[in-house]
């Protein structure tokens, strides 16, 4: 198209660098103060709050940890009585996936991956400033009912009909789904964006060769949320439907069934786990390349078996199911599938064990939660082989081992590459290092009393110790490896609460950090600590899978940018040729009160259905104000 | 870094259409999005009648002719739909604001109809199970309908602004277009599903 | 607070690795091996691991060199085969294992097993209809013999596991399952609901007791009878009691009027190990304050908190401590 004639339009070309960097501030910025703060669409600052939110709810599912830990220290504990139990237990579940775990994972995408992939802003930001309200919305809703006595107390994966009308009375089982909405849609949203920012807003250059496997990762996991949250959706949808309406999906008397609950739930519920699991490896993948000092071993294998393991995890769901009935044959082919998994997770590893043995390794704090990482995850993924295993899986399906299983793949799977990852990142995000030694005592006190608190978790359940019991009679042998799990995950706690401290101290302490402070290769080391409004001052040209290695004598950059708006390229999906220089919307309030009007709407329609009709209207109009043209730059061309 | 310039990309477009454009592709990862939740509850429904020992569950199946009507109207609305799309390409605003009228009407058609389908399927949501999955089918559908109506509408008003002459706008007209060729398609299994399957 | 109810019994525990029924003896050694194998691996990862950090301790050019590229290629090829023939070997292990797990006879005896928050119904099915009898939360089975279990869930979803026997197997409502168990040596076996089904998940457990079969047809000959009649007067007054209150509204004692289906059958309660899901041994003690107070003592559970004067209380317990 032609540039409009009547706005004299500024280029980067034709100013000196300072001019250039104070023009792109200005177009670019977050105005000061709390409109400034609630209208921005900036994706470091959404990706920023996002993260923090994300951390904070990891500490209260801790705090609900503890709980349980204290209460099942010993038998017939009176601290909690069965009915605070459950909610506390399902809280936990519940919060730790749907409101750390998913939610932390994208956060750092959201951070991240516009920077590594040479971009200004993440696709649809106002989208973005968006889910993160909704995201917020969901997790507060949450916690007030659990701090009103309403917590959902049905599991977290709430199996009908406990959560059904005629057993779970009350609303708590409506707050349980009525959360997933909100966790959804936020990251229904997330995910949207990360897969146009990926397809769409590489720099030039960036082929499909060159994505950094963080990229990757998060594409497929993009992915992997688009094609398994509408399960999940609608199976908490049609709940409260049952619940609110009278419909019988999951009532047998009415020709419903019980387990249509379970295939829709774990249908999403597996990819869920991948959806945790496959960021962190991502993230293991990106960051050892600095830290072996040399690239990582078998990009395409690591890249293969991101996409393999998100193809197969669609094919996994009925081994939550092994116990339930269905017929055994079928069973069996799920136990073949799910044993498959072992083949890509296996190929990272031996090619992160490559890198290594290859690479001049730096035994700094991120390295250091790679190696526990590999050391607890294969211990997870190879229980998870276990229970794969139809036979096996009968006698520790609902108990403790299970527990173990999960805990080792999801702390020592995920959580481990995500504290490494905060390490690493810290001082891109903040501008200043975290302390070494305070994390080189976080990591050893975590790994050590993880493994304390979570190894002896699969001795009690072959023992014979079911999951999701309160209390447990003292003449059953569990008290004693009880109490040392109790007493372990008090090493674990400090662990994590020495992390927080590190945290806090060196987020206004901490040393300055260089641009790129650990040699790393990828682009988003190629702009200052923290990155300014605009990300890059001139868009970076990319040659190679490294740039920041292998252009070490200078960044090849773009220029021809305007820079009286928003302005970034869109390049062609394969090979990353650049097409058009897009405007990235300005900063919008509409946002807010756009999620603002969904959460009354979905909060509202737990009580009545009536919510649906009229809640949607102020909904309609405040979408409406969100995409009006105001006349800015960006809306004109 | 220091840096060194290799590429001017001062002479690319300021607004990329179609595939070079992010909403194409943000539409596209919508309906992909909801085009995942319509097969599933497909998927639900057919879970359902394997299970059942008659199905419909103690009703007659439905009443074909408004389910067909809408299916006949939806499938005319192609034609205006691919027709504004085009001229939306060829940036005509004059007839891109006629065929954003036509689409705004031609909306109402189906929802009007809709009134009588759901009678039709002689069967409550809260009677069966069966009545609770061709509800849904077919109030899923309908709030797309909805969606995309009200989208039109406002999309129709802006293009009588002194917005309306924006590249953007006639992307966002040609984006709503293939959104109702996305309403239009999935309602073909869910009509089969609804309307055939429960007369096999 | 709550008694041992096994303490004294000679009882088992129910684990998965101390086991006396056919079906976990082979899945026991189906466990043991994958394990073995699972811990090997980790082992041989464990030690790349470390001789991959340790080798790094001299320096050496870090670039990619392609000879060496080449040997990790193979190296890393080598592994992914590996790691295919042992899972091949584990899907084809678990899919025989599998099919032993289902296989039944024709002429088993057949229980009925119904879960219920929070308990456990049973009902004998004999070869005829008279021979068919209720009771709860204590399954007696005779030694050697292959029992069917015919699962079901009246309410919300639970799960059977007696891990010393077998594996476990849902009771799902609306779709019955099945579960085949056989005992190799006499005992007690402890087994408890794996599936969450709301408050009281924890205390839901039931005894398998196996026993030569000459004792289980004297089990079943007793079980078959009605209630005994009241002995003396304090339990002809704990009967009345019984049926006065709101009990027989919920509770059967077959050969009296209390025919109420919404609690356990009662009718040989005395007889029974432990009341309450495997809360207590029955003793008239536990059943005065199970009955003076079921909601403090299993919070949550259907059974409401029945108002009695101490003398009805005496009565009722000693009655039904009588039942034998
Ligand atoms: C991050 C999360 C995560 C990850 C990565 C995994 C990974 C795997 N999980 Fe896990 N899983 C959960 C989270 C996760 N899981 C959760 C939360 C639950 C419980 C939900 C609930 O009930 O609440 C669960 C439950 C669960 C079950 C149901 C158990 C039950 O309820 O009875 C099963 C059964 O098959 C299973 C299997 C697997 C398998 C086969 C893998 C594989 O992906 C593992 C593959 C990895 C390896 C195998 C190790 C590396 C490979 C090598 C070193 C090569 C050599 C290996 C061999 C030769 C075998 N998982
Ligand atoms: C990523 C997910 C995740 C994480 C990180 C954890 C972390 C922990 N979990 Fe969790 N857990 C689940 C996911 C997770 N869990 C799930 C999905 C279930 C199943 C639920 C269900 O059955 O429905 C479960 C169930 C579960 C159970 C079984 C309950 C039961 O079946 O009855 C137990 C029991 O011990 C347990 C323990 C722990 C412990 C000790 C930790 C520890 O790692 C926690 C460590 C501590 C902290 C992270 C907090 C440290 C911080 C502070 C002390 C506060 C400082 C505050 C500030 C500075 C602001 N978990
Ligand atoms: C509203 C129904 C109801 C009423 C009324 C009721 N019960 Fe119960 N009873 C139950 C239920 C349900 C259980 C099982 C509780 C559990 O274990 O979770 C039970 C369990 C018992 C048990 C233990 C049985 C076993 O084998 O474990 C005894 C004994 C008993 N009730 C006696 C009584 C007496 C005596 C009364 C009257 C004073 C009474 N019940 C009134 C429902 C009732
Ligand atoms: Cu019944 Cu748990
Ligand atoms: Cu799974």
């Amino acid at each position: 198209m032609k540039p409009s004639a009547a706005a004299p339009e500024q280029r980067d070309i034709d100013v000196e660098r300072a001019q250039l960097t104070d023009a792109l501030a200005e177009t670019w910025k977050t105005p000061s103060g709390l409109w400034g703060a609630l209208a921005t669409v900036d994706h470091k600052i959404i990706g920023r709050r996002y993260i923090f939110t994300a951390f904070v709810f990891l500490a209260l599912g801790g705090v609900l940890a503890a709980l349980m830990r204290i209460q099942l220290a010993q038998p017939e504990a009176r601290l909690l009585g069965p009915d605070r139990y459950n909610q506390i237990f399902t809280m936990h579940g519940a919060n730790m996936m749907f409101l750390f775990a998913v939610p932390v994972m994208e956060a750092v995408a959201v951070y991240l991956a516009p920077l590594m992939v040479g971009t200004r802003n993440i696709a649809f930001p106002r989208l973005n400033a968006f889910s993160y309200w909704i995201y917020l919305a969901g997790g507060a809703l949450l916690w007030i009912a659990f701090a009103l006595d309403m917590g959902p107390d049905v599991g977290w994966f709430a199996y009908v009909p406990l959560s059904g009308p005629q057993y779970g009375t009350g609303k708590r089982a409506d707050i349980w789904a009525q959360m997933i909405t909100f966790t959804e849609i936020s990251a229904l949203a997330v995910a949207v964006e990360l897969v146009v920012t990926i397809f769409k807003q590489r720099a030039p250059g960036m082929t499909l060769d060159r994505i950094p496997v963080f990229v990757w990762a998060m594409l497929v996991t993009s992915f992997l949320v688009i094609m398994a949250m509408p399960a999940i959706v609608l199976a908490s949808t049609s709940l409260i439907l049952d619940r609110l309406v009278g419909t019988h999906f999951y009532n047998p008397a009415e020709g419903g069934d019980v387990l249509l609950w379970q295939h829709l739930f774990w249908f999403f519920g597996h990819p869920e786990v991948y959806i945790i699991f496959l960021p962190a490896v991502g993230m293991v993948s990106t960051m050892i390349e600095p830290f072996a000092r040399r690239p990582a071993f078998g990009y395409l294998g690591l890249v293969m078996a991101l996409i393999a393991t998100g193809i197969l995890a669609f094919g996994l769901w009925v081994h939550h199911m092994f116990v339930a009935g269905l017929p055994r044959l079928g069973d069996s082919f799920f136990t073949a599938s799910s044993m498959a998994i072992a083949i890509p997770a296996g190929i990272q590893i031996f090619c992160w064990l490559a890198t290594l043995w290859d690479g001049r390794p730096v035994f700094k704090s991120p390295l250091l939660f790679i190696i526990g990482f590999i050391i607890t995850f294969v211990i997870g993924g190879l229980t998870g082989v276990m229970v794969a295993s139809v036979p096996f899986d009968t006698q520790v399906h609902d108990t403790y081992f299970v527990v173990a299983h999960f805990h080792y793949v999801l702390i020592g799977g995920a959580v481990f590459p995500l504290l490494g990852a905060v390490h690493y990142w810290f001082p891109k995000l903040t501008g200043r290092m975290m302390s070494e030694a305070l994390g080189q005592w976080s990591f050893w006190l975590i790994f050590v009393g993880f493994n304390a608190t979570f190894f002896p978790m699969h001795i009690l359940g072959l023992e014979g110790m079911p999951r999701r019991i309160y209390t447990y009679q003292p003449d059953l042998p569990w008290h004693g490896l009880n109490l040392f799990v109790s007493v372990s995950a008090v090493i674990l706690t400090a662990g994590f609460l020495l992390f927080f401290i590190n945290v806090m101290r060196s987020a206004r302490f901490g040393e300055i950090a260089l641009d790129n402070p650990w040699d790393a290769p990828t682009l988003e080391w190629a702009t200052t600590s923290p990155p300014p409004s605009y990300n890059f001052a001139m868009i970076p040209v990319v040659g190679s899978l490294h740039p920041v290695w292998d252009d070490r004598d200078g960044l090849p950059v773009a220029d021809g940018l305007r820079t009286d708006r928003r302005e970034l390229i869109v390049t062609t999906l394969a090979t990353a040729e650049p097409q058009a220089r897009e405007a990235s919307p300005q900063n919008s309030i509409w946002p807010l009160w756009a999620a603002i009007a969904t959460t009354i709407m979905l909060i509202w329609s737990i009580f009545s259905p009536w919510a649906v009709v009229w809640g949607s209207i102020p909904a309609a109009v405040a979408l409406i104000g969100w995409f009006w043209p105001k006349g800015t730059p960006e809306d004109e061309s | 870094m220091r840096e060194k310039i290799v590429l001017d990309l001062g002479k690319l477009p300021l607004h990329g259409m179609g595939t070079a454009s992010v909403t194409w592709w943000g539409t596209l990862a919508f309906m992909l999005i909801e085009g995942t939740g319509f097969a599933l509850v497909i998927a639900v429904y057919l879970y359902l009648m394997s299970l059942a020992t008659a199905w419909p569950i103690n009703t007659p199946p439905p009443d074909l002719l408004p389910g067909t009507l809408v299916t006949l109207i939806l499938l005319t609305s192609l034609i205006p739909n691919i027709l504004l799309s085009r001229w939306a390409e060829q940036q005509d605003l004059r007839k891109v604001r006629i065929g954003m009228v036509m689409m705004s009407m031609i909306g109402t058609l189906p929802l009007i109809v809709r009134i009588f389908e759901f009678p039709a399927l002689k069967v409550s949501w809260d009677s069966n199970a069966y009545g609770s999955v061709v509800w849904t089918l077919l109030g899923l559908h309908t709030t797309h309908i909805i969606t995309d109506l009200v989208d039109t509408l406002v999309l129709a008003a802006l293009v009588f602004t002194r917005h309306g002459r924006s590249p953007r706008r006639f992307g966002d007209v040609q984006d709503n277009a293939m959104y109702w060729n996305f309403v239009v398609a999935t309602w073909l299994p869910i009509y089969g599903c609804i309307y055939w399957l429960a007369r096999l | 607070m709550l008694a041992a109810p096994l303490a004294g019994c000679g009882g088992n525990w129910q684990s998965a690795l101390d086991v006396y029924g056919t079906s976990a003896i082979s899945l026991k050694h189906l466990i043991i091996l994958i394990v073995a194998v699972c811990s090997l691996v980790w082992m041989l990862v464990l030690i790349a691991l470390i001789a991959a950090l340790w080798r790094s301790r001299d320096a050496r050019p870090v670039s990619p060199e392609p000879g060496r590229e080449r040997r990790m290629t193979i190296a890393v090829t080598g592994a992914v085969v590996a790691t295919v023939l042992i899972i091949g070997t584990f899907t084809v292990m678990s899919f025989v294992a599998t099919r032993a797990l289902t296989v039944a006879g024709q002429d088993d005896l057949t229980i009925r097993v119904r879960g219920l928050q929070w308990w456990w119904g049973l009902e004998y099915i004999g070869p005829d209809p008279s021979s068919r009898f209720e009771t709860a939360n204590e399954i007696h089975i005779p030694v050697g013999r292959k029992v069917r279990l015919k699962l079901e869930g009246l309410d919300v979803i639970h799960s059977f596991w007696v891990p010393s026997l077998a594996g476990k197997q849902d009771l799902v409502p609306g779709r019955p399952n099945e579960l085949t168990i056989r005992a190799e040596h006499a005992g007690i076996y402890r087994g408890q609901c794996a599936e969450f089904c709301g408050m009281q998940h924890a205390h839901m457990s039931l005894l398998v007791i196996a026993e030569p079969q000459d004792d289980f047809d004297k089990w079943t000959a007793t079980q078959r009878q009605t209630a005994a009649q009241p002995a003396d007067e304090q339990t002809a007054a704990g009967l009345q009691t019984f049926l006065a209150k709101p009990c027989a509204a919920c509770h059967t004692i077959r050969g009296t009027a209390a025919v109420g289906t919404t609690g356990p059958d009662l009718t040989h309660v005395g007889n029974r190990r432990t009341i309450a899901a495997g809360l207590f041994e029955t003793t008239r003690g536990s059943l005065a304050a199970w009955i003076a107070d079921p909601q403090t003592i299993k919070p949550g559970n259907n059974m409401p908190m029945v108002p009695l004067t101490p003398d009805e209380l005496r009565a009722v317990s000693a009655y039904l401590a009588s039942l034998k």
